[in-house]
């Protein structure tokens, strides 16, 4: 590390804090373009309704009016999905149109019917008012049990609203073991829908250029080449050199930026139809009724216990909701990304998953910060939670006897998944510690003695992330694959330039990713640039989610790294007349072992663009490397979050007092970023557990469609968290990192909700629905009362 | 948003007359309201009105038993007067209750009162002390005032100039969040005045602000949180929502009267 302390393990301050905490980062919508028009979007009222006819005649002659688009006019390829699962039958999933303009008929509210263009926003909105749509309502389906009774079709031209039915494990096998079961403990879980609610809205600009018949999008994206290659190749038919995607700052994205909108093919598509760039923003009610939702499950599983409490087998059923369309990545998330995990930290030999998906007449629903680990982290641990009050084992005791021995390594789950590091007990241990479990009782003590009730709830989890490996994830059913590239861009006087297929929209890439370069060619941090979100420099990506931008995306970077110190070594070794075996290199100085001969890594970059006396046939001039990384496994960060809660039940108010997170990440690279992350994470987690819940009536209307009714997380909801790492090094990259992105959100609800349902036991409350708001947990405790005095 | 006419008064009566000289005209206070139903292109007005340009709308005046609030004040003056948390703290605490530091740097208690949104704060004090409402054309009792779900006894074209409020022996205003909006989902106020006991329930009524008089008949007998304790509001007369059910509003009401009475000591 050089002086100062800007390597690996460093806390560096994020440098690009400096441009947003003052307000100069530069988002999509800060971007103007010469001549530049505005586009308005007309949605769906109706959640169901066929379009009989659209008379755009009066908008398209309101003033500033430039065009109004239809779904008639534009005719182009349907939005695609990324990822193909067959049902168990073995047949593929059914993937119905999603046009970027509704065909006819409208399928959700917010569906896309018809776009304004016009010199100003407000123009385009008022033409749009002119806009004379006829619909015949259909009925909605918006309970996932009711759309798989049919009746209703959300799309008719599939004759069912069944995406898929798939599977994972030997059902039979398991219904064995459940036959020799001690105890079977079962659990019926709702995973409660989110709306991602990033700060910075969508927004997209699209531009034509008539000379060289290029267009450029500027999107809120978190993997702009993946929209290039999608909306390229799928949508539009834009071959990639004549298409252009600029990611800049990016507010936020949870996942939701992750998938390609429609508005982004509609901007690009009508940019070269008016010649002019045409911008376009989300309004936040926009945002609630078109981002991707998250979540959306509905699961009962059953888990089988010999008599000393060791988990025998795990059956679960699962219904998932993926909206009226497939979003980008809708198939893999309640599957690949799901029942694969639901061997958590635990030993359970036999496990079975049944995932049935299900079209409704609601928003499509994507993945969202943790993506389908979230689900199956919750179901594990209530259902551990659960079990070990049956069986009259303490939780901690419970979870100790099923853990995967940390010398069990690589560990090979029944589904799929192959472990390669961790400790669970360890970071079970920290977290126990950290939290003053010991001390809880006489808390507990003292808030009864106010007339409150106190819990303790816990969460030991895993997940996976670093996605992914390709040859993995295509054997799966991913139409991509899933390494990283970077390019490491040294210039003359020495300074560099990294360019990497991440994308970061709130991680602090800019500061981790300089610090790998620091740690390795010994440059100061004002040395070195990253540069990321825009498709005609960076060589190639995939961009950003599932935790995957240090394990993929800095491997690459260090790969990079690696070829431009090997070249400057034989660069070092021609000026300095030495073997190449005898450089060596250290705090950004190359030396000649057994002599005091050295130059600094400025002079041999110098040198290199300077090359006088090179022997051009076996030394190229220049050091400019690529190169991409390709993972050979997920990486499993995983670890112990321990939540204690004090309820009211006189209002049914439950206050976080304490949240413990000890998580292992593998090697952190900066301790204060990944502190920020699991912060960030933990807020979310909790505001899933006790407030977030995204309601629609039986209509098909959105009833938390704004903030006066949807429950976001506020700082004075959150207590002052605890977090610290308790760390394995992942096995099979070089900077043994893991992840930290998602690890808040996946490891904490459960220790909420079980927490809050600790501190409710005594009451008869049995289980307790998320989010977990006074009036839920005051009903609870209403109907468990009855029950609780009949026991 | 739509286009308006902007206009600035300096005084009531011009406010007055621009309001009556407009086709369909608005007055605005703190437009923390109005400015966001603009933007949804829920209203159209042809002409805003500014009311922030008359002076003597603005300001605190304790005088004798009474505090008067004129009408452009906005809610962190009210938080943050020393008088008024002297004459009635109750009054000073609901302010600083209400919304966020933005929201109580803008809005004002005419604005709010006036809108008379039935999970707002201020009805809940100016009915639970029995507050009197003045105008550019006359003076109406708070039990007047109020008349229904986003309904006063305002006419088109009056302004609210003040508020006065009675000082009151015992006071105090709890209230439940609403955890989305963070509005009253039940907010009550309970005093006990010279003119008598007084308690109003703001979040909760299908008809907006009400008073309980079996409450209040209840503590006039015995000021104690267990004089409220068996008195539930029909749940038949209550808001449901998907935050609050007609009855957990009910129960709240009957926890959060207790609380507020403990409050007031
Ligand atoms: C995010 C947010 C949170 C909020 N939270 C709360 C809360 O917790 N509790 C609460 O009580 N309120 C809350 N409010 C409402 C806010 O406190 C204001 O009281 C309210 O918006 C109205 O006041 P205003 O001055 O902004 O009025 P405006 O929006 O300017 O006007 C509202 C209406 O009153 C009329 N009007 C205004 N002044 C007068 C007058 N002097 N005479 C006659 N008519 C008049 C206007 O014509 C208009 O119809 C919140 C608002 C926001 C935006």
């Amino acid at each position: 590390m050089p002086d100062g302390g800007t390597g690996i393990g460093a806390a560096v301050k994020r440098v690009e804090d400096k441009r947003f905490l003052t307000g100069r980062g530069t988002y999509t919508d800060d971007i103007n373009r010469p001549g530049q028009t505005y586009a308005y979007i007309l949605r769906s009222p109706q959640a169901h309704a066929k379009i009989d006819r659209i008379d755009t005649s009066a908008a398209a002659s309101a003033p500033g009016v430039l065009a109004v688009f239809t779904g008639a006019d534009m005719q182009v390829g349907s939005l695609p999905c990324g990822w193909q699962v067959h049902s168990k039958d073995g047949s593929p999933m059914h993937e119905p149109p999603h046009p970027p303009l509704a065909q006819g008929k409208v399928r959700c509210v917010g569906d896309q019917v018809a776009v304004v263009i016009a010199e100003t926003y407000a123009q385009a909105k008022d033409a749009a008012e002119k806009i004379v749509v006829d619909y015949t309502p259909l009925p909605a389906v918006v309970d996932m049990n009711k759309a798989l009774a049919g009746g209703t079709l959300v799309h008719d031209e599939i004759g069912t609203n069944l995406c898929y039915d798939w599977e994972i494990g030997d059902e039979g096998q398991i219904d064995e073991a459940f036959a020799k079961a001690a105890h079977v403990t079962k659990i019926d879980i709702v995973n409660n829908r989110l709306i991602p609610n990033a700060m910075e809205p969508r927004a997209a600009v699209g531009e034509y250029d008539r000379a060289t018949g290029e267009y450029t999008l500027y999107t809120t994206s978190q993997n702009p080449h993946v929209i290039r290659l999608l909306m390229g190749a799928f949508v539009l038919s834009i071959p990639e050199h004549k298409l252009r995607v600029v990611a800049p700052d990016v507010g936020g994205g949870f996942g939701s930026k992750i998938y390609h909108y429609a508005e982004e093919a509609i901007v690009t598509w009508a940019s070269s139809r008016v010649g002019r760039p045409i911008k376009w923003t989300a309004e936040r009610s926009e945002s609630f009724m078109s981002d991707a939702h998250g979540r959306d499950h509905i699961t009962h599983a059953q888990l089988a216990m010999d008599s000393e409490g060791k988990f025998l087998a795990l059956k679960v059923e699962t219904k998932a909701n993926m909206g009226a369309y497939l979003s980008t990545f809708a198939s893999c998330v309640p599957t690949y990304l799901y029942a694969t995990l639901l061997a958590g930290v635990y030993t359970t030999p036999l496990i079975y998953c049944n995932v049935k998906a299900i079209f409704t007449n609601t928003v499509p629903v994507d993945a969202y910060r943790g993506a389908g680990r979230p689900e199956a982290t919750y179901l594990i641990e209530r259902l551990v939670d659960r079990a070990a009050r049956e069986i009259g084992l303490s939780q901690v005791e419970i979870r100790r006897r099923n853990f995967i021995p940390a010398d069990a390594f690589p560990y090979q789950t029944p589904v799929a998944l192959q472990y390669d590091s961790g400790n669970y007990t360890a970071t079970l241990d920290a977290a126990l510690k950290a939290a003053d479990a010991d001390g809880f009782a006489a808390r507990k003590a003292a808030s009864e003695a106010k007339g409150k009730r106190r819990g303790l709830g816990f969460s030991t989890y895993l997940e996976a992330c670093g996605i992914a490996p390709s040859a993995v994830v295509g054997s799966l059913g991913a139409r991509a694959g899933l390494y990283e590239s970077a390019e490491v861009r040294v210039h003359p006087t020495g300074s560099v330039t990294v360019f990497t297929g991440a994308h970061s929209h709130g991680q602090g890439h800019e500061t981790t990713f300089a610090q790998l370069v620091s740690e390795k060619l010994g440059l100061p941090m004002d040395n070195i640039e990253i540069s990321h979100g825009d498709t005609n420099k960076v060589q190639f990506g995939m961009g950003t989610y599932g935790s995957r931008s240090l394990a993929v995306g800095g491997e690459a970077i260090v790969k990079a790294l690696d070829k431009i110190i090997a070249k400057a070594k034989k660069i070092a070794a021609h000026v300095m007349e030495a073997s190449e075996a005898d450089i060596e290199f250290k705090d950004g100085n190359f030396t000649v072992a057994g002599t005091d001969k050295s130059m600094a890594f400025g002079e041999v970059a110098l040198t290199a663009y300077v090359p006088h006396n090179f022997p051009h046939q076996e030394l190229e001039p220049g050091l400019d490397e690529k190169a991409f990384y390709d993972p050979l496994n997920f990486t499993f960060p995983g670890g112990c979050h321990i939540a204690e809660v004090e309820v009211d039940p006189d209002t049914g108010v439950v206050k976080v007092e304490r949240m413990t997170a000890v998580d292992d990440v593998g090697r952190v690279i900066n301790p204060m970023i990944v502190a920020g992350q699991i912060h960030g994470g933990l807020a979310q987690g909790i505001g899933q557990a006790l407030l977030e819940g995204c309601v629609y009536n039986e209509d098909g209307q959105l009833v938390t469609g704004s903030y006066m009714d949807y429950t976001m997380p506020r700082a004075d909801n959150l207590p002052s968290f605890s977090v610290g790492t308790e760390s394995t090094l992942c096995a099979h990259n070089s900077l043994g990192v893991k992840g930290c992105g998602e690890v808040g959100a996946i490891g904490s609800p459960p220790a909420v909700i079980n927490a809050v349902v600790d501190a409710l036991w005594d009451l008869g409350v049995r289980d307790m629905p998320m989010p977990a708001n006074p009036q839920t947990v005051w009903k609870t405790i209403q109907s468990a009362r009855p029950a609780a005095a009949a026991e | 948003m739509y286009a308006f006419d902007y206009h600035k008064p300096s005084s009531v009566a011009d406010a007055v007359s621009a309001l009556k000289g407009a086709d369909d005209g608005k007055f605005v206070a703190g437009g923390q309201t109005l400015i966001p139903t603009l933007k949804q292109r829920l209203a159209q007005p042809s002409d805003l009105i500014d009311l922030g340009g008359i002076a003597e709308l603005n300001g605190i005046a304790v005088s004798g038993d009474t505090v008067t609030v004129g009408a452009m004040t906005r809610h962190a003056a009210v938080a943050g007067s020393a008088d008024v948390a002297g004459a009635i703290p109750a009054l000073a605490a609901l302010a600083g209750g209400i919304g966020d530091p933005q929201v109580r740097n803008r809005g004002t208690i005419g604005g709010s009162i006036a809108n008379n949104d039935p999970a707002a704060d201020y009805p809940a004090a100016c009915l639970g002390l029995g507050a009197t409402i003045k105008t550019s054309a006359r003076e109406v009792s708070a039990d007047d005032f109020f008349t229904g779900l986003f309904e006063t006894d305002l006419a088109e074209d009056e302004i609210i100039v003040s508020v006065s409020f009675p000082k009151a022996e015992k006071a105090a205003y709890v209230k439940f969040d609403n955890p989305a909006s963070r509005y009253a989902l039940v907010g009550v106020f309970v005093a006990k005045t010279a003119g008598g006991v007084r308690v109003a329930v703001t979040g909760a009524g299908q008809d907006g602000v009400f008073r309980v008089p079996e409450m209040e008949q209840a503590l006039a007998a015995n000021w104690s949180p267990d004089a409220v304790a068996g008195i539930a509001v029909d749940p038949g007369t209550l808001n449901s929502d998907i935050h609050a059910s007609a009855e957990y509003r009910s129960h709240l009401i009957t926890v959060m009267a207790k609380r507020a009475v403990a409050a007031a000591g």
